[in-house]
């Protein structure tokens, strides 16, 4: 659905315009986090350069990666919401952000690690 | 007193008791800021091995994804100014997720 959303309008009803501005603030903040990844990727290249090569790569590529999921997934997410919304039912569940948190903190912890035992290249 | 009638009456009945327009503005506000940010570390990141003509292109491009998202945010933020503003076009959002998904792979593309 996600990937045709010109659709949108042709189901259901129009919601409250307080609600689909909601859904688009909630957009927005899963498009900043992705935008945070993505700079977070390009700093930990630019500002560790005492890292060892293929760790650095690694953490960057990771965090590009997981910015790019999280920009598709702000928009899947948005739709479904519209969509749901539009058809009067409940909004959609989603794993993604326990299963975004454990990522970060996974990287998180990584990144200290490096930092602390200094594995330089 | 006449409700309504007044210039102020419309607007003032209108006006949503939990800025929302409002709210979403300042959100776009500050996803731009986030992308400068973001597109700042792209553009730095093309340079970042040197200057030749490969980066070279790369950073316009990162440039253009830039601009191409300040121009959406404009747009949407213009918009806002409406008691009742239509909700966000998907196409909008294509282009805004587009944007981010651009400056990553951009950047990605000049790692060393």
């Amino acid at each position: 659905m996600w990937f045709a959303p010109e659709r949108l309008r042709e189901e259901g009803g129009t919601p409250d315009y307080r609600f689909s501005l909601a859904n688009e603030r909630t957009f927005l903040a899963w498009l900043r986090t992705a935008m945070a990844l993505v700079g977070g990727g390009f700093a930990v290249d630019q500002f560790l350069p005492e890292t060892a090569r293929p760790l650095r790569l690694a953490l960057a590529l990771v965090l590009l990666a997981g910015g790019a999921l999280c920009a598709l997934r702000a928009i899947s997410h948005w739709v479904r919401c519209e969509r749901a919304m539009r058809r009067g039912e409940d909004l959609p569940m989603s794993r993604f952000p326990v299963v975004l948190g454990l990522a970060v903190g996974v990287v998180a912890l990584l990144m200290v690690i490096v930092a602390a035992f200094g594995w330089g290249g | 007193m006449p409700e309504g009638k007044g210039t102020h009456g419309p607007r003032t009945r209108d006006r949503d008791p939990g800025l929302q327009p409002e709210r979403t503005r300042l959100a776009w506000r500050r996803t731009t800021l986030a992308c400068a940010v973001a597109a700042s570390l792209a553009g730095r990141q093309t340079l970042h091995r040197g200057i030749d003509p490969a980066s070279l292109v790369v950073l316009a491009l990162v440039v253009v994804a830039w601009l191409a998202f300040l121009t959406l945010a404009h747009r949407r933020i213009r918009a806002m100014r409406m008691p009742r503003p239509p909700a966000l076009s998907p196409r909008a959002a294509v282009a805004a997720v587009a944007c981010t998904l651009a400056l990553a792979a951009l950047g990605a593309a000049m790692l060393r």
